[in-house]
């Protein structure tokens, strides 16, 4: 009783601020709704039995991307004048495009048997004295090691892009040139002066 | 009130079906496209999430451990091509983006 009503409140809190997503005016007030549906999503998760992928989405989603948006939207100055009359413009489509899609999927995967008590995910009782963590643990690091490393490779260039996309080179800004520092030598660098030290102590 | 496998896949359908309304309806700023994207890929993830829970195998949380992966990754790449065309073109209007007359 108490987890489906978690289940109801939850996603009704997801589909509420995922609305409020791409209806809001201000892009700000669209990156607060996506981390509040995102920390709703972690709580669905957490109530299938998924403790590991629920805490992860709040550290990825709510700690790196969202924070990335925000850092992006702080960044670009732009103006949300007219975004509302062209959300007007554009919404008869976008809500038939929407109604179509939803109602094909609706349609593809409606069966009676899908709400019986066969289907049940909320409350089911799992028989192991594993931990989520370590299900997936063991699960990543023998069968699944390749697309582990695959993973982690899409990580490293996803970096790498976004360093070589977003670098500039200002001309005020003095940098350290290896080349130049490694290729100097003592003929261009050291200068002998003889110097008159007898002089110099006679004037003392 | 027993929570089964459709009431979590109509939740994902209906996220999934907002992100795609939300693809379209936004012609002015590509940043909200970005997040419906997001949205899209949350809406896959519980449906994953679902199944695995309902089959009891955990592959579907792996995959969607890599889903999540993939839409950091392609979060950072879209917003860095942003910050490299507003830095070009002063404004990141999608009804804009016509330059190459594609």
């Amino acid at each position: 009783m108490f987890p489906a009503l978690l289940f109801y409140i939850f996603s009704l809190s997801i589909i509420a601020s995922a609305l409020m997503v791409i209806f809001s005016k201000q892009p700000i007030n669209s990156v607060l709704f996506l981390i509040f549906s995102f920390i709703n999503a972690s709580g669905l998760f957490l109530l299938a039995g998924a403790e590991f992928l629920a805490l992860i989405i709040v550290i990825v989603y709510v700690g790196a991307v969202a924070v990335l948006f925000l850092f992006v939207i702080m960044m670009l100055d732009f103006n949300p004048d007219n975004i509302k009359e062209e959300t007007k413009k554009y919404l008869p489509i976008g809500l038939m495009v929407g109604g179509v899609l939803f109602f094909e999927i609706i349609l593809m995967m409606y069966s009676p048997e899908l709400f019986s008590k066969d289907f049940q995910i909320i409350g089911r009782i799992v028989e192991t004295d594993l931990t989520n963590t370590e299900i997936l643990g063991n699960l990543i690091y023998t069968e699944y090691f390749l697309q582990f490393q695959m993973a982690g490779f899409i990580l490293l260039v996803a970096m790498i892009g976004a360093i070589v996309l977003t670098l500039r080179h200002r001309d005020y800004v003095r940098r350290q040139v290896i080349s130049d520092q490694i290729s100097r030598d003592s003929s261009t660098s050291i200068e002998l002066i003889d110097i008159n030290l007898k002089t110099r102590e006679s004037k003392k | 009130m027993i929570i089964e496998l459709g009431h979590y896949l109509i939740l994902a359908s209906m996220l999934f079906t907002i992100g795609v309304i939300g693809v379209f309806l936004n012609r002015k700023n590509v940043i909200i496209i970005l997040m419906s994207l997001e949205l899209i890929l949350l809406s896959i993830s519980i449906n994953l999430v679902a199944f695995s829970s309902f089959l009891n195998d955990s592959v579907g949380q792996i995959f969607s451990l890599f889903i999540l992966t993939v839409a950091a990754g392609e979060a950072a790449i879209g917003l860095a091509i942003l910050v490299v065309y507003f830095r070009n073109v002063g404004n990141i209007e999608v009804d804009q983006i016509n330059k190459m007359r594609g």
